[in-house]
């Protein structure tokens, strides 16, 4: 059969083009959950109008986005089950748990209590309204705990045992799948890596209004709490990287050689900026480095030995038999150099903008400007930018939104794509994991299914979102004002219409 | 009574939890284009569910997660087999939600009366393809040694499990049918009610036909008792919804959706899915679950979990208790 049709190759891109696709919404969901009840913790405490104009505006951007995240979260339910059959027989005993663990605790919370706070606005008093967005909130973070426990077993599994009468792997201890080093470094560089999103989501839009001048009040709020998260998480991110790439030396060399196209071992091991290699023969004809570094991200030491690619690979034959088990090299080197590069760029953006925009007691008189005017950004203490080089900030920074969503979608294709040909890293091969009564042409149909359907609500999608964006913060009603005191809404008026309906 | 034993209870109990939420949600969703006489009795329809739905279809992720961590082969061979079927219910699932979401979010009369089709549809043809999936799985179908399925997308059409949708399909509307009339007011209401009637009587003819098809086909003592439940609780449900005693209506619809449910579990134990092919090459209870120690974990989970989801969804319930009439759609919302 064409390789490029083999049904291993079809499920690869399904399960990527579905799971790449689904993860933009992810981490927009839970940074966004988490500032907007934020935002409205800060208005239930201060009622300052600014913070529940912000809270509406945040919440229905975030509403939009959770919408895409929920229904494409189906199809990765299911998705197992329907292409990867022979790995669902091999792993369920394992890999089922998690992920029943994450529908029934967390999926749970979020979709329930996501009801209670789109409708609640007058049906609940407003502590416990805000405490419905902070449930979502938890749900959405749990329910991102659990499937990287799952797939950090992939990368490392741990606590099981191979059942040779039955052909499968079963699980012999949980609570080493649910708390080992690989989950939660994972789950640190991951939901830092969503707020980073979320903050630099906040910067972004905030910035297209102030370069228009447009809603200045909360949009200033927003960018100093984008601007402070993107910060922070951005921080958080280079530093749970840093964890997580130091475990994944230790335990997925290959994937780490791959990464850097080290093809020969080297004590100690340059880290690459730029490299052109020749995958047959095994070697890089280009290559710009900066030496000892990645001997240090590996393993904090500039003159540890890392072994290369053709190293383990020669391992691995020796240990598993013969074959190729190198990785697709160029995805894993230019996929971790663009997840680094775009990642960080966002979290220097960030940096640069926190600075520029700085708090008025850091200013002299005349750089100071009052609430509703836009900020200027100032550079030195006396010198603020010119207005071009301002327009060019504020653009840059509109930009920025986009960057932490392509790190994040190279992140996942370079650590799913680098450990092949594992999809269980040292247990099951890729191939060994698909359908085998699955068709060709049912493979084909539900690949061209989804990718039309996503195409299309992507672009729903995105209108949609901007449409919201540009119609700015909402003006606040005598209803948003005046919560409900009781549970179901105040009987003052019976026949009033409801404040937020379909 | 063994671990494996409890989890195909479990099991059962999430898709009837499923059948019984979703099922009223999927026939309001039918009911936009039966019932709904212009735009604001379209919003008051979508509306008596918009809060729930999505709670309501976590049942069907919560079973789908058990299948896969309780009975692995179950789950590996259902939906690798029923692989187009399930296609259409997920694409179906997916932009039935969008459409909840975004009908409102533009005035256009364009926009929303595309996202009312599709919810129209996307409610049609899952509650449909449901009944089907169970008629199937009940009936058994071409598994080999190997516990694939063999068989094509064709065999799944067979009349048995066509009459299985049918009986989901009506059956859910009746449900849906019901729950309007218990949470409208106004003439939707009343109209509700007599639609309940009419659409009532044919799902009580097809469901008799059906339950009575598999109690004669795979059927044993226990799945007997719960078929007359299920057909009885419908005919009280009818007259109920006759006199006017909505939320009884309600509770007895209810029922036979959990009896009906409960029937197809009990004539399919100890079975999960056998095999037309060789009874040999049936998956079912042992064969097919999980380890002791992984069904165990589950066991707790699921035991702890599902009271306190019971609790906060019915909680929802209750502060979503007030009936809603055309004069609650406030006209520029959106």
């Amino acid at each position: 059969m064409n390789l490029a049709l083999a049904p291993e190759t079809l499920a690869r891109w399904q399960f990527g083009i579905t799971t790449v696709y689904h993860f933009l919404f992810v981490p927009l969901t839970i940074s966004l959950a988490a500032l907007t009840a934020g935002l409205q913790t800060a208005w239930v405490r201060t009622e300052k109008e600014k913070y529940l104009r912000a809270t509406k505006f945040w919440g229905k951007l975030f509403l939009i986005n959770i919408a895409m995240g929920v229904v494409t979260g189906i199809v990765q339910e299911f998705q197992f089950g329907m292409n990867w059959s022979d790995y669902s027989r091999f792993v369920g005993d394992i890999f089922g748990a998690p992920l029943a663990f994450e529908a029934l605790i967390a999926f749970f919370f979020e979709s329930t209590f996501i009801g209670l706070w789109i409708f609640g606005w007058d049906k609940l008093p407003k502590k416990i309204h805000l405490a419905c967005i902070w449930m979502v909130s938890l749900g959405t973070i749990l329910s991102a705990y659990f499937i990287l426990a799952a797939n950090s077993w992939m990368q490392h599994p741990v606590g099981y045992r191979i059942d040779k009468a039955k052909g499968r792997a079963e699980l012999t201890d949980f609570w080493a799948v649910l708390t080992q080093n690989t989950a939660l470094s994972q789950a640190f560089h991951t939901l830092s890596a969503a707020f980073l999103t979320g903050g630099a989501f906040m910067v972004g839009i905030a910035a297209y209004h102030l370069l228009r001048k447009k809603h200045v009040g909360t949009m200033k709020t927003s960018l100093r709490l984008g601007l402070v998260t993107v910060a922070i998480a951005g921080l958080l991110t280079a530093v749970s990287g840093d964890t997580l790439g130091k475990v994944m030396f230790k335990q997925q060399p290959m994937k780490m050689a791959a990464a850097e196209a080290l093809w020969d071992g080297q004590k100690p091991a340059p880290f690459s900026l730029f490299a052109y290699g020749d995958v047959e023969k095994g070697h890089n004809t280009v290559a710009i480095e900066i030496p000892g570094l990645l001997s240090f991200l590996a393993d904090d030491n500039f003159s540890s030995y890392v072994p290369g690619i053709n190293d383990v690979n020669k391992a691995e034959q020796q240990k598993f038999g013969p074959g190729d088990y190198r990785p697709n090299i160029p995805v894993a080197f230019w996929g971790f150099r663009w997840m680094i590069g775009f990642g960080m760029a966002s979290f220097a953006i960030g940096l640069a903008g926190l600075w520029l925009t700085r708090k008025k007691f850091m200013l002299p008189q005349h750089l100071r400007v009052g609430e509703d005017e836009v900020p200027h950004l100032v550079l030195f203490r006396n010198k603020a930018l010119g207005p071009q080089l301002t327009t060019w900030y504020w653009r840059i920074a509109i930009w920025t939104l986009a960057f932490p969503l392509i790190a994040n979608s190279w992140g996942w294709i370079f650590t799913e794509m680098g450990r092949q040909p594992w999809v269980v890293y040292g247990v099951l091969q890729t191939r060994h994991a698909v359908s085998p009564g699955v068709s060709q042409g049912e493979v084909i149909t539900s690949m061209t299914v989804f990718t039309l359907l996503y195409a299309i609500l992507a672009v729903v999608e995105v209108k949609l979102l901007a449409k919201y964006v540009k119609a700015g913060p909402p003006e606040l009603t005598e209803a948003d004002l005046n919560p409900p005191t009781k549970i179901g809404g105040d009987i003052r008026d019976a026949d009033k219409p409801m404040a937020f309906s379909y | 009574m063994e671990l494996h034993d409890v989890w195909f209870v479990l099991i059962a109990v999430l898709w009837t939890g499923y059948f019984f939420l979703e099922g009223f949600d999927f026939g309001v969703g039918v009911l936009t284009k039966l019932l709904a006489r212009n735009r604001a009795e379209k919003r008051v329809l979508i509306n008596t569910i918009g809060p729930v739905w999505d709670g309501n279809e976590v049942w069907l992720l919560s079973a789908g997660g058990a299948t896969f961590a309780a009975f692995p082969e179950w789950y590996a061979t259902l939906f690798s087999g029923f692989y187009l079927p399930l296609l259409a219910i997920l694409v179906c699932l997916i932009v039935r939600g969008v459409a909840f979401e975004y009908r409102a979010k533009r005035p256009e009369e364009n926009w929303q009366r595309n996202w009312e089709t599709a919810i129209f549809w996307c409610s049609l043809i899952p509650a449909f393809l449901w009944g089907v999936a169970f008629g199937n799985i009940v009936r058994g179908v071409r598994i080999d040694r190997n516990l694939e399925y063999v068989g094509s997308v064709g065999d799944l059409l067979n009349p048995y499990a066509l009459l299985g949708g049918l009986v989901t399909l009506t059956l859910f509307t009746f449900h849906g049918a019901v729950f309007t009339a218990l949470k409208t007011v106004g003439e939707i209401r009343e109209r509700a009610r007599r639609l309940a009637l009419r659409v009532g009587l044919v799902t009580a003819v097809a469901a008799l036909a059906f339950l009575l098809w598999t109690q004669a086909h795979s059927g044993n003592g226990r799945s007997l008792v719960a078929l007359v439940v299920a057909v009885a609780a419908l005919v009280v449900a009818l007259v109920a919804n006759q006199i006017g005693r909505e939320g009884w209506a309600f509770a007895l619809s209810g029922l036979t959706i959990v009896a009906a449910v409960a029937m197809l579990f009990l004539s399919l134990f100890p079975n999960v899915m056998p095999s037309t092919l060789d009874a040999d090459w049936s998956l079912t209870v042992t064969n097919a679950s999980s380890s002791p120690y992984t069904l165990k974990i589950m066991t707790w989970c699921a035991g702890i979990a599902t009271p306190i989801v019971l609790l906060y969804q019915g909680w929802t319930y209750w502060v979503f208790r007030k009936r809603i009439g055309t004069q609650h759609i406030a006209e520029a919302a959106h």
